[in-house]
């Protein structure tokens, strides 16, 4: 016996929509504005098409919260949003009452940071399932987090 | 922030044109209490008395790509049957089940509307007459009670005997087709 393996059943494909459908689309919605309804019709459709071939029930949500990501990615690529990429400069974090007066600003944000800032401050997601999300490394994720939380900053001193 | 009725709509149809599902169910009102009815592409799979075991029977048997979604055809004709205008059901049947069970449920199926056959009839018309216990079973785990009507097998002394959904279903089905009770 291999032991202290936890088995997580893939729950009815109904239910795992049920669970995440509100919050995959306030996620788009955030990321995308009036663009998110067919975004996140194709995010249910791309996790619908995989789901047969899961081998497990875990992480779900920041798995649909990784297809919600590649599809605005791919919508935001096609119309991009122009950003300066920051250099190496040390990681900030945001408080998420910050977060929420900042949060109308996002918009303006690379599709990159604006993802990593809103899994992070406005779904809570750890660093690690953000990179799943992102496809790219942990740090790499943080980095963006934190690029995009310094832009949000001197945007909202710019408009102070 | 709540998805409309309209895009949960849109979607769940997307998904059926697309076919990527499994198996669809749906919730259906009856006098009976409401039944967790399910279907494939193949036809109605399933009709259970508890939809809050439904998913997972009907997951087990079909598949994880379960959606819900509209049966029309089989609310139609489940509302005909309960309000006494339909003897017999038209629906398309997706039957999974081991060899015995569905010779069964095959002889079962013939089994007239109104009338009632027993366990150990059932057994002799397959074949297996000795086998009157293990008939019991398959009625049993019936997978579409109602439309395979295993209300009408009782007891070789006309006792209904048991029922997956409960005596008293078994009881007011016979009663809604006029059949002789015991």
């Amino acid at each position: 016996m291999m032991g202290m393996v936890t088995h997580a059943p893939i729950p009815p494909f109904e239910r795992f929509y049920l669970a995440h459908r509100d919050e995959v689309l306030g996620y788009l919605r955030r990321l995308l504005g009036q663009r998110a309804e067919d975004a996140w019709q194709e995010t249910f459709l791309r996790a619908l098409r995989a789901y047969d071939r899961l081998q497990h029930g875990r992480h779900l949500r920041a798995w649909v919260f990784t297809i919600a990501t590649n599809v605005a990615m791919d919508e935001l690529r096609a119309k991009p949003v122009n950003g300066l990429h920051e250099g190496d400069e040390p990681a900030v974090e945001l408080r998420q009452d910050a977060f929420r007066e900042l949060e109308h600003l996002t918009h303006d944000l690379p599709p990159t940071e604006r993802a990593a800032v809103v899994l992070r401050y406005g779904y809570d997601l750890p660093y690690a399932q953000i990179a799943d999300a992102l496809g790219s490394s942990e740090d790499a994720a943080r980095a963006a987090a934190s690029s995009g939380v310094r832009r949000l900053r001197r945007e909202h001193a710019g408009h102070a | 922030m709540q998805v409309t009725p309209e895009l949960d709509a849109r979607f769940r149809t997307a998904a059926l044109g697309e076919s990527l599902v499994d198996v669809r169910y749906d919730l259906v009102d009856s006098p009976v209490g409401p039944l967790f009815v399910a279907a494939t592409d193949r036809g109605l799979c399933r009709i259970s008395y508890s939809p809050e075991h439904g998913e997972e029977l009907v997951v087990r048997d079909f598949g994880v790509r379960l959606l819900r979604s509209p049966l029309d055809d089989v609310r139609r004709e489940l509302d005909e049957y309960f309000e006494g205008r339909r003897r017999d059901f038209d629906l398309a049947l997706d039957l999974r089940v081991a060899a015995f069970h569905a010779d069964v449920l095959r002889e079962l199926a013939a089994v007239p509307y109104g009338l009632t056959t027993t366990y150990g009839a059932l057994a002799r018309q397959v074949g297996r007459p000795s086998a009157a216990r293990a008939v019991g079973t398959v009625m049993n785990r019936n997978p579409i009670p109602i439309v395979l009507p295993c209300h009408r097998v009782v007891g070789a002394n006309g006792a209904l005997t048991g029922y997956a959904g409960g005596l008293d279903i078994k009881r007011h089905l016979l009663r809604l087709e006029g059949a002789a009770l015991v």
